[in-house]
């Protein structure tokens, strides 16, 4: 299998010749960059992650679309393990241990095993992909997420001819995961993918952020995203992966069935039953944009789902 | 300074500008880039919710004054009523413009098709008679009993904007039932109020079996 690797030395690491040039006052400055450094220990993976990031389309599956800064795709979560508000995961995930961490494969696969974290990752192509993020909520954000083709490890665990859904689970921890300790959702939270919609090319299992670790407010240390759907379908810090025969449960459609389908694939026509879901606002901007279906995903997806009614199967 | 001197230029300047303060630090952080990264929903959230908190904290005056029988407090029911309609304009408009941009078209189907808007929208047409009579002249007009009549509005307000926070959020309830549960309590002891001297007359036996000589 060919594995991609990105380059050991970025551009940005080697020394331009205009600093090799002024070495006086580049000696000057690094005294200013030891503040910079300082600054950079106080907000740990912030700025600086985002600032190295190259921008503009990279491969087939980005968009060229600017990202959302570092800040806003990490103060601004929904992860009601952590509670309710945006703010919250952020500032109630510092007990959550995410290591060690292990996976459990089990259901109709003749590979089941539980898998630590670093075994999981062995020989996936880790990738990079800048995606559009639709929340069921009505915003939006653009996201340079890290991590594999979850289609590499279905091949790698050979589901039998019996596996027609995947089924995800998050870990359930309610002594670390202060969310967990009031009912408002079932726990632990579950979701679940036919096996088309799990194989597909776009569908990621994230291990990072803007090229860094994926902080625990974003479902550390793997989570699942599906970009042509809403987001609460990306299942965070996720323990159990099982394959099954029947459409699994979902959190969402158990909670509320009429406004959360299990697809709940992104679909400007069909209203959420109490908003509307034609337009989005992107965080960072004043006017609201248009919603497209399948968040403009439709040219690689709407094929899935020929001849479905997308008012029945929403 | 007499008392009324007192009320009216010490204290109720300075219950307006408590009255204020929330609104002073929403801006103040908002320039300030202490708000969310979605600034536009963090607006639409504080001006709602201090909408609910000053209509509950209105209905609790009199309630409040029942309990305790201080009565000075009633003196500040108006202008506390009056800062629930200021919230809730503030409200109003931030979802007209910040959130529908004016376009008439969809907010009428909004109010229409959605219920929580719907709702909302019944809370502030309920604030609406209210703050347009809350006049001193107003009241003289109207006379007293017919205003206090009109002005039992605000519970249906107050209800109004449970429901309408009730059916706007998306798993946990417990924030909008507990302003529900205290709208229960309030409306209960002014039942209690209302209902007490009559069941003490009727339960009181005495009058009925001495006959009146």
């Amino acid at each position: 299998m060919l594995i991609k690797r990105g380059n050991d030395i970025s551009s940005s690491d080697i020394t331009p010749e205009h600093v090799y040039f002024h070495r006086r006052e580049f000696l000057r400055a690094a005294a200013a960059a030891g503040m910079a450094v300082a600054l950079r220990e106080a907000f740990p993976e912030s700025l600086w992650a985002q600032e190295r990031w190259p921008q503009g389309k990279r491969g087939p599956y980005d968009t060229d679309e600017k990202p959302n800064t570092y800040k806003e795709i990490t103060t601004y979560n929904n992860f009601y393990e952590f509670g309710t508000d945006k703010a919250d995961p952020a500032k109630n995930s510092s007990l959550f241990k995410t290591k060690p961490w292990t996976v459990r494969i089990e259901g109709e696969v003749k590979k089941p095993a539980t898998y630590a974290l670093e075994d999981l990752l062995k020989g996936k192509t880790i990738e990079d992909r800048v995606y559009r993020f639709r929340c069921v909520e009505g915003w939006s954000m653009v996201i340079p997420w890290r991590g594999f083709q979850l289609s590499e490890l279905i091949k790698q665990v050979e589901p039998t001819s019996r596996a027609q859904y995947v089924a995800f689970e998050t870990v359930y921890r309610p002594e670390e995961m202060v969310g967990q300790r009031r009912p408002y959702l079932t726990w632990p939270y579950v979701e679940g993918l036919r096996m088309d919609e799990a194989m597909h090319p776009l569908t990621l299992l994230v291990t990072g952020l803007y090229g860094r670790e994926l902080p625990k407010q974003n479902g550390a240390p793997l989570r699942l995203i599906v970009p042509w759907k809403y987001g609460f379908k990306g299942i965070k810090s996720i323990v159990k992966i099982r394959f099954v025969e029947k459409e699994p449960p979902t959190t969402w459609n158990l909670a509320s069935p009429d406004e959360y389908g299990f697809y709940s694939n992104v679909n400007p026509d069909v209203d959420h039953p109490r908003w509307s879901q034609k337009t989005e606002r992107r965080i960072g901007e004043f006017l609201k944009r248009k919603t497209f279906p399948f968040n403009g995903y439709a040219e690689q997806v709407a094929h899935l789902y020929a001849g479905m009614d997308l008012r029945k199967y929403f | 300074m007499t008392r009324g001197d007192r009320i009216r230029y010490v204290y109720k300047p300075l219950v307006a500008l408590l009255a204020l303060l929330p609104l002073a630090l929403l801006i103040w952080n908002f320039l300030h880039d202490n708000l969310s990264v979605n600034p536009l929903d963090d607006i639409t959230d504080e001006t709602g919710t201090w909408t609910l908190r000053f209509l509950v904290l209105t209905l609790a005056i009199t309630p409040l004054r029942h309990l305790t029988g201080w009565t000075t407090v009633v003196l500040f029911r108006r202008m506390i009523g009056l800062f629930a309609f200021f919230y809730g304009t503030l409200h109003l408009f931030t979802y007209l413009y910040l959130d529908r941009f004016f376009a008439w078209a969809d907010i009428v189907e909004d109010i229409g098709k959605r219920p929580f808007i719907t709702a909302g929208m019944t809370a502030f047409l309920l604030m609406l008679p209210l703050a347009a009579t809350s006049f001193d002249r107003m009241i003289r007009w109207m006379g007293g009993k017919r205003w206090k009549m009109l002005h039992r509005l605000a519970y249906g307000a107050g209800i109004a904007g449970v429901i309408h926070y009730l059916w706007l959020v998306k798993a946990d309830t417990s924030r909008p039932l507990t302003y529900g549960a205290i709208l229960l309590f309030l409306f209960g002891v002014r039942v209690y109020v209302f209902l007490k001297p009559r069941l003490l007359q009727k339960s009181s036996p005495a009058r009925k079996e001495v006959p009146s000589a």
